[in-house]
């Protein structure tokens, strides 16, 4: 599991020049300090997590089950809570502040966002189908997903078939980002290649748990 | 203005002469050949205009030993050690695709005189 993450906002997509004036595609994500609500540990909690909140929120706007959680743990309330599985929290500290230089340029991390939302879409968006000829007589069926079953055995349509339906708007994580820049001052985060999600979405970074192995092949 | 703009305002370049499509330009490249670095002209005439922001790109063409050559430049990439106009030129067209279908004189492009930028 990974020992850092932290949350961010997608701010959209530009590009930059590298140090050998190549063109670079980044996603520039907007990390506010994070500030630490409360520490899970396995003693306790049974799985170990931070839990922490960023940015501001009017005290009037929260339940009062969420002030007391705020206040219990001293800090300011924020946007929202949101549950980062890393392991060793308990080196975390409540109160405590997680900022943009977590990481370091040519680290990698993983990206977790919400999708954008595609609606009901058909086989061919969703599933990759490859729909069916545009001419040889084809008429009227060109993006149709072709034949779902058999016959007579077994008279039905099996469960999961993959069919059209709502695509997106669900949780989606992209592995092994490159970070080209990490920039605490401005307090941004920029990750080489797309990251899921709308601009202004959240963005949780972690460390990358499935680093590839180096070319040539790693030992066993 | 664009969320990411305090990002670009970093690749951007604010020595980039003002030129359009019909003027001819020398482009000074940087090539990396091993370990040296040298400057490299290619001169001819700008096409194309294209883009906006870091992403703006230009084309020039060049006729070279009888064969056309056309180079498409980031306007502000780096690898532009500098860009000077030679010549402005007076084209009815923002791209000069035409003039892959012409040879010498009917190539030509007529001369600004009057340079209002």
């Amino acid at each position: 599991m990974a020992t850092r993450a932290i949350v961010g906002e997608k701010v959209g997509m530009t590009q930059i020049w590298d140090d050998q004036h190549r063109a670079v595609p980044v996603t520039v994500l907007r990390v506010s300090p994070a500030r630490v609500v409360q520490v899970k540990t396995p003693e306790r909690e049974g799985y170990s997590a931070l839990q922490v909140t960023w940015g501001h929120r009017r005290a009037s706007t929260l339940t009062k089950p969420e002030l007391g959680h705020y206040e219990r743990a001293g800090v300011e309330p924020g946007r929202r809570l949101v549950e980062l599985r890393i392991d060793g929290a308990d080196a975390y500290e409540v109160g405590q502040q997680l900022t943009a230089d977590l990481w370091e340029a040519g680290e990698l991390v993983d990206a977790i966002a919400v999708s954008k939302g595609k609606g009901f879409a058909g086989g061919m968006k969703r599933h990759n189908f490859k729909g069916q000829g545009a001419s040889h007589g084809n008429h009227k069926k060109h993006r149709a997903p072709g034949s779902v079953g058999a016959c007579a055995t077994p008279a039905r349509v099996f469960k999961g078939t993959r069919m059209a339906g709502r695509m997106g708007g669900e949780q989606v994580t992209t592995l092994n980002l490159e970070v080209v820049q990490a920039d605490p001052e401005r307090e941004l985060v920029l990750v080489k290649g797309a990251v899921p999600g709308p601009r202004g979405g959240m963005v949780v970074l972690r460390d990358a748990v499935r680093t590839p192995t180096p070319k040539g092949g790693g030992a066993r | 203005m664009n969320p990411t703009d305090i990002i670009d305002a970093d690749s951007l370049r604010d020595d980039v002469p003002e030129f359009r499509p019909g003027d001819t330009v020398k482009v000074h490249v940087r090539v990396v050949e091993g370990n040296r670095e040298r400057v490299q002209v290619f001169q001819g005439v700008v096409i194309r205009r294209q883009g906006t922001g870091v992403r703006e790109t230009f084309t020039v063409r060049k006729v070279s030993f009888g064969v056309g050559v056309e180079r498409t430049f980031p306007v502000h990439s780096p690898i532009i050690a500098k860009t000077e106009v030679v010549s402005y030129g007076d084209v009815r067209r923002a791209k000069l695709y035409y003039l892959r279908d012409r040879h010498g004189k009917a190539a030509k492009i007529k001369e600004r005189r009057t340079v209002t930028t």
